[in-house]
Parts: C-alpha cells; sequence; structure tokens
C-alpha cells in the first residue's frame, strides 16, 4: 500500500492554474472551477469569460459593493477588470462555440477514458433538469478540461469506461484535474501526466478500474 | 412623428394577446423586466409561451407569472434553482410544459429568428438526449444537430437609456438576452432608468438600434436581488 497525499481544492486549482498560459481566453464553470482563478500564476495574463456576457472578469467585489447587475455565470456578484467588456448572449455563445476561448475547466460527474462528459444531470427519475451552457461549453472551447474528485463520496471511480449518467458531450474533455492524479483521455483512452507523490501507478490504475498509458 | 416613449406600462402591454411567446431577458437576477412581468400578470394574457434562462425564483417576476397558471409551456435552458419551488410545483404536477434548451441553443435560435435564418446547424448537444430526435449532419468530419429559430410574439426586455427612437444601451451584465431578444420578437417592450432625446445616446455605443424595439417605459431604479435573497447594495 502506497503512502500519499491528496490535493486539497486549492491544491488542486492551483495544479489546473499551472497549465494556463499567459494570454489565454478561459472560462471557468461553476463551483470548484471557479477556485482556479486564484491561484494564476504572477505575472501571467490571463482574460476570464463568463457566459452571461463578460470578457476580462475580475474578482468578487468587497463586501458592501456588490452590484447585482455585475455577476458571474453562478449568479455571485463580480467585477470588470480594466479592459474588460460586455457583449450579449448570442455573442458570448457564438465566442464559446466559435472556438474563440483556449480552455473552458468544467466539474463533472463522469469523464469516459476517450473524454466523453457527464455533467448536467445524474437522470433520477422526477429529477428537474437544468442544462445552462454546459453542453455549449463541453464542445465549444478549444481545450476542455475536467476538475473534479476521481472516486466518488462511496469510493467508485468517476473516470469510466462508458458513462452512465446522461451525456453532456462526446470526446470533449481533453484533461482531468484530479486530487489523485492529473489524465490526459485520448482516443486510445487515458494517458498519464502526473500524479501525486507515493502514488504508485498501480494504485492508480486499480482505483479507476482502467489502465492509464504512461 | 416617431415616438416610442409609452406613458405606462399598462399602455405598453395593452394588446399582448392570449397565446402569445413571450420572451423574457434576463439571467439570474441582472437583466429581469420585473415592472414589465407585472404588468403581464395585470393585463391577464393567458396560454403563453415563455422563453427565459431561468423559470423564476421566490414567489415574484417570473414566479409569480407562472403561478398565475396562464403559463403553458416554458423554453428555458436551466429552470432549477434553490428557489424555483413554483416551477417545480408545476413541473411535476403535469402543469407546465417544459423545452430544455442548451442557453448557446436558446441565445442562437432566437438570434436565427431575428436575422432571418431558417435553421441552422450546431455541434451543442450531438449524441445527447437534448438532441434526440433531431436531424443531424456530418460536416467536414464534425457531427451537428439541426436546430429552428425561437421567434416570439412579444419580448419583454430590461435596458438601461432609451430615446423616442427606441435606441437601448445596457447596464453591465444585465444586457445578456435583452439585445438578442428584441431582435427576435415582432413586438419589443424594454424598460429603461433614463429616456434621453435624440442624439444623446452615442451612436458609437447603441447596442441595440430603435429598428428592433417598439415601446420604451421609463421606470424606475431598484435594488436588484440576488438569487431572490440577498438584497444587494446601492447602485453605483
Amino acid at each position: 500500500m502506497s503512502s500519499y497525499q491528496k490535493r486539497s481544492k486549492e491544491e488542486l486549482a492551483k495544479r489546473v492554474a499551472q497549465d494556463i498560459h499567459d494570454g489565454d481566453y478561459v472560462n471557468l464553470g461553476i463551483g470548484m472551477p471557479t477556485l482556479v482563478a486564484n491561484h494564476i500564476p504572477l505575472g501571467r495574463e490571463v482574460i476570464l469569460q463568463s457566459e452571461n456576457g463578460i470578457l476580462g472578469m475580475g474578482p468578487a467585489p468587497a463586501a458592501g459593493q456588490e452590484d447585482y447587475d455585475l455577476i458571474n455565470a453562478g449568479k455571485q456578484p463580480v467585477t470588470l477588470l480594466p479592459g474588460g467588456s460586455y457583449f450579449h448572449h448570442a455573442d458570448s455563445f457564438a465566442m464559446m462555440r466559435g472556438g474563440h476561448l483556449d480552455i473552458c475547466v468544467l466539474g463533472a460527474f463522469q469523464v469516459s477514458a476517450t473524454g466523453d462528459l457527464a455533467n448536467w444531470s445524474t437522470g433520477e427519475p422526477g429529477a428537474i433538469p437544468a442544462v445552462g451552457g454546459a453542453m455549449d461549453l463541453a464542445v465549444g472551447a478549444r481545450q476542455t478540461w475536467v476538475m473534479m474528485d476521481l472516486l466518488s463520496k462511496k469510493g467508485d471511480s468517476k473516470v469510466v469506461a462508458q458513462c452512465s449518467y446522461p451525456l453532456t458531450g462526446i470526446a470533449c474533455v481533453k484533461r482531468i484535474y484530479s486530487e489523485l492524479a492529473t489524465l490526459e483521455c485520448t482516443p486510445q483512452g487515458l494517458k498519464l501526466i502526473d500524479r501525486v507523490d507515493g502514488l504508485e501507478h498501480a494504485e492508480l490504475e486499480r482505483l479507476i478500474g482502467l489502465p492509464i498509458a504512461v | 412623428m416617431i415616438n416610442k416613449i409609452a406613458q405606462s406600462v399598462a399602455d405598453a402591454l395593452a394588446d399582448v394577446k392570449d397565446g402569445s411567446t413571450i420572451l423574457i431577458g434576463g439571467f439570474g437576477t441582472a437583466g429581469i423586466p420585473t415592472e414589465l412581468i407585472d404588468g403581464l400578470i395585470a393585463q391577464g394574457a393567458k396560454d403563453l409561451t415563455v422563453v427565459n434562462n431561468n423559470a423564476g425564483n421566490g414567489e415574484t417576476g417570473l414566479a409569480a407569472l407562472l403561478k398565475t397558471g396562464r403559463v403553458r409551456k416554458l423554453i428555458c435552458s436551466f429552470p432549477r434553482q434553490a428557489d424555483s419551488q413554483v416551477f417545480d410545483g408545476l413541473y411535476r404536477s403535469g402543469k407546465l410544459e417544459l423545452e430544455l434548451v442548451p442557453q448557446g441553443n436558446l441565445a442562437e435560435r432566437m438570434r436565427a429568428a431575428g436575422a432571418g435564418i431558417g435553421a441552422f446547424f450546431c455541434p451543442t448537444a450531438y449524441g445527447t438526449e437534448l438532441a434526440r430526435g433531431k436531424e443531424t449532419r456530418e460536416i467536414n468530419g464534425k457531427h451537428y444537430v439541426l436546430e429552428y429559430p425561437i421567434h416570439g410574439d412579444v419580448a419583454l426586455i430590461k435596458a438601461e437609456r432609451g430615446d423616442r427612437w427606441g435606441n437601448l444601451t445596457y447596464r453591465m451584465s444585465a444586457r445578456n438576452f435583452g439585445p438578442v431578444m428584441a431582435t427576435a420578437a415582432k413586438y419589443t417592450v424594454a424598460t429603461v432608468h433614463e429616456v434621453v432625446e435624440l442624439g444623446a445616446l452615442d451612436p458609437e455605443a447603441i447596442v441595440t438600434p430603435g429598428i428592433h424595439v417598439s415601446r420604451v417605459v421609463l421606470v424606475e431604479r431598484v435594488t436588484t436581488q440576488a438569487g431572490g435573497i440577498k438584497i444587494g447594495a446601492k447602485m453605483a
């Protein structure tokens, strides 16, 4: 049994941020991906897009300075950086779907080894369906990255041979950033980018239940 | 003389007919034309199809409209919210039809309507249950789904400034669906917080040219709400 430490949420956000380059246009999905904004390395200028029509989105405003005409996709108050711009929804999604964003980072329920994404519905009967911009983002950005825990609370792998939850997009995920490892999804299956110190390769494959090429 | 400034919300909405498709602007709490939704409730048109990104929060605005039972169908990308109990109840009891549309398709289908496009092929949702039964095509090795326009009879939107020709500017992310809905409807009503003289809006900065707007109504600025729960700070 190998001895290793999982990446914390902040460490994971920092790991994702390392791979975002100076000058990249990035959309960060609702939830965990929004943490990435806090970890962009100093000296890199990264422009954040929000689906509701913002480019150059800045951090949350100071308490008392919230303006509810300026919110992000998660409906939280944000700010605009100097040089930022506003545009309407059709332009915003044209920006995504036209392949103009370098990276989008999304959360997921499941990702298949070949990059199929399931992140909008667990398919539970009676649940209210809601999709938002997930399907547009998944297929629109030049690279779609997923940020999630590899294992569910029950210990099941969320990286699977085939998604059992309803799909968001097919073969659209390029990379999975997780608490244990960073993986690439390829037409041939998973490929290792890195894993946390002390975690042996065989142990990672056992946890996921799928082969991972080195 | 052209004068699109309506004296009241009631005047602007007097002719809304039963069975209309109503496009309602707003994303989350920004850009919701609350006064126009209240006006539509007071006007009483029924058997409506409503297009909005969400499905209402709390008991006011779109939620209150749904509660009247006058909406037959909702076309929407994200109905589920912590406080969407009115929608949830109607949907679960089968009293409200839902067409769930990916947000980009929602915007682009209205853009297509406004631009006279008959239909378009789009990669979003290919291979998912939201594309089930739809025509698909492979173009240059990529898969696309055929999507049709969403035409509105009426659009209700919130803008910031307007003039008597109907030219509009917006404020921050409250712009969202407003400009595209204005183009997609036969009759567009916009609320503004300031009516200005012709020429006062910078022609380089007009977002919606007046041709897309039928009526402009001046309303008082009120502090918007976040998620229907938190009351925001004073507007800058």
